[in-house]
């Protein structure tokens, strides 16, 4: 199970929650944006935008609604809410949690490449990786 | 000796003494310009010495002044180059202190050298015998001067952006026992802590290549630690291994074989020095690579309140040489620390813009001009049970550092790590919802207790465990409660 994300260590939040989370981050005046991908790799910076941040939204049961839609559309993939902060010496992503996990986390393996002076080259591979985006998670 | 002018004066270009006043050191008339550097100093001066002449005596000894009249001021814009003292306060409450404020030109100090602003600064003149004590308290920084400084390599929000970790403080652990581990079961603390849901963790500032543990033995054992906790989490870690050695060179070859192996942190101890400090931080920049300091040795200087500098004017130089990471107290652990001075520390070294403000020990409104800001590090003596307190002081651009609160853990380290991470999110989680950390903060861990038995047990293993001591080191003025 990757842990990834603000919340990754408390039990899974209901929508309830989720919504308190989206209330906050929309009163504190950042954009709420959702991503999701079925790489879950530790460095894949970019998954994949579920539509534009939502710039001028002001309703957390609206953004809640997106989460919803995104989950129906994608429901074996990685999915995590991102709350950007414009304000001057911030600039970025204020709040990030997942909202969805595949019902099964194969995990990573971790390849070593032994090298000189006993120094290793270190490789975390995805097991699911090894099929093509769509055939990830079942 | 002095000789005087027909009109009573004294000559100020006789050759002999006089006093540093009369040498123009003490110009109440002087309004400070934007590019000038201002120091506030706490001065106690010897008895029969006034303070306006401390003041003057300060100001010169920190700048041009040396004991007797020289003619060769005359050949220069010698006025100029004369630091100011401009205000003398009294200290309340305190008849032998008085706060000297001092201005400086900027053109005494060379553009991006800390060495050179704190030899002017705190060069000769903390020796000085007129004085029986003298604490440098706070520095205005014009904006003209800082910037001249690199800065951060990275910087808060390069480095969220960096672990891809955001909206909760990071938390991190020094390995203990600080001294004697091999280095495999060095590593081993590593593995645990990380896997059991720390960011980081750390070398403690005297770890650096002895004989129970040479430098490159830690690092590769550490590697190995990092990359498989990363490959259980799914998260990217990193361990501080600290540089800290005898020279620039050898600090250099540790630095490159840590970036080497991929680990995304170094460290270093403030015992470096600036110059050594300053070096590490533009190679950290050039090498992409997290750098984080230990304030090893500041208290010897830092923590008596008539005597030395306060930490927030170290705060300030750190940032503007540069480094990412930077200790600054913990209020509620086992060392030093009055809540709003920390307070001040904190401000001083995340935020764009700090107002003066008495309360925490700020002097001057300082201006960073987008300057990045540094990553605060609350470190000794904390546990999962403050964390709602950590927060509400220290606030969630912070990493809280549990060393004893993880590895002391009565399930293993890994559960020590799992009960930090939990508390923290809880509390994060909370706050966000709307409740009140302060006060609701140990109910909000008990309930998240409920679904974790690694803070249950910290809890009931540490949860009573306090640090009450006076701090030795206040503000002078207490706000007026509202």
């Amino acid at each position: 199970m990757i842990t990834q994300g603000t919340f990754a260590f408390l039990p899974d939040l209901d929508d309830d929650e989720i919504e308190a989370q989206l209330r906050y981050a929309i009163d504190q005046g950042w954009a709420i944006s959702i991503e999701l991908t079925d790489d879950p790799h530790p460095r894949n910076i970019y998954w994949e935008l579920w539509g534009l941040p939502m710039f001028d939204l002001s309703d957390a049961g609206a953004a809640l609604q997106e989460v919803q839609a995104c989950r129906e559309a994608f429901p074996q993939q990685y999915i995590k809410v991102n709350a950007f902060d414009a304000s001057k010496g911030r600039e970025t992503i204020a709040l990030s949690f997942l909202v969805q996990r595949p019902a099964e986390e194969p995990g990573f393996r971790l390849d070593r490449q032994h090298g000189p002076g006993r120094t290793n080259h270190y490789v975390t591979h995805p097991y699911v990786a090894d099929r093509p985006h769509g055939e990830r998670y079942q | 000796m002095s000789t005087t002018t027909p009109n009573g004066e004294t000559d100020r270009w006789a050759a002999g003494v006089i006093s540093y006043k009369q040498m123009g050191y003490w110009r109440p008339d002087y309004e400070p310009s934007d590019t000038d550097i201002i120091a506030a100093f706490r001065v106690t001066p010897q008895k029969g010495v006034d303070p306006e002449e401390a003041g003057a005596a300060v100001a010169g000894e920190s700048s041009t002044a040396t004991w007797t009249v020289v003619w060769t001021d005359r050949l220069t814009d010698h006025t100029r180059y004369q630091g100011k003292c401009y205000r003398v306060d009294p200290v309340p409450g305190n008849p032998e202190q008085w706060i000297a404020y001092i201005a400086y030109d900027l053109d005494l100090f060379e553009e991006g050298s800390i060495a050179n602003l704190t030899s002017s600064i705190i060069g000769n003149v903390f020796g000085f015998k007129a004085l029986k004590a003298l604490r440098l308290e706070d520095m205005r920084i014009p904006v003209a001067y800082v910037k001249t400084f690199d800065g951060p390599p990275h910087g808060i929000v390069a480095e969220r952006e960096m672990l891809n970790k955001y909206g909760r403080p990071l938390i991190g652990c020094t390995v203990k026992p600080k001294l004697g581990l091999s280095a495999r079961n060095y590593g081993r603390v590593v593995y645990e802590g990380l896997r059991g849901g720390l960011d980081f963790t750390k070398d403690d500032e005297n770890i650096n290549s002895q004989p129970f543990m040479r430098w490159r033995e830690r690092f590769l054992y550490c590697m190995e630690a990092i990359e498989r906790a990363q490959e259980r989490t799914g998260e990217i870690k990193g361990h501080y291994m600290n540089v800290t050695a005898a020279s620039m060179e050898d600090m250099y070859e540790r630095a490159e074989f840590a970036k080497e192996l991929g680990n995304i942190i170094v460290m270093m101890d403030l015992t470096v020095g600036f110059t050594a400090m300053t070096s590490m931080s533009k190679w950290a920049r050039r090498n992409g690579v997290l750098l984080h300091l230990h304030r090893a040795g500041h208290g010897t200087y830092t923590r008596q309140k008539n005597h030395g500098i306060s930490f927030r004017v170290i705060a300030k130089w750190c940032r503007l040489l540069g480094v990412d990471h930077i200790h600054a107290g913990t209020v509620v652990g086992k060392l030093e620390g009055d809540p709003n001075m920390v307070a001040g520390y904190y401000d001083v070294l995340r935020d764009d813009f700090i107002p003066a403000n008495p309360a925490n020990g700020i002097y001057f409104d300082q201006h960073w001009a987008s300057m990045p800001g540094v990553m605060p590090v609350a470190s000794g003596g904390i546990h999962a049970g403050q964390t709602h307190q950590l927060i509400h002081y220290l606030g969630e651009d912070s990493i809280l550092q549990f060393g004893g609160g993880t590895i002391g853990h009565p399930m293993g380290i890994a559960a020590g790590g799992e009960a930090n991470r939990v508390a923290v999110e809880a509390c994060i989680k909370a706050r966000n919802e709307g409740r009140e950390l302060f006060t609701e903060g140990e109910q909000i861990l008990r309930d998240a207790a409920a679904h974790s038995p690694a803070l249950l047990a910290a809890l009931d293993t540490w949860g009573s465990v306090t640090f009450d001591y006076e701090s030795t080191d206040t503000a002078d003025v207490a706000p007026t409660p509202s």
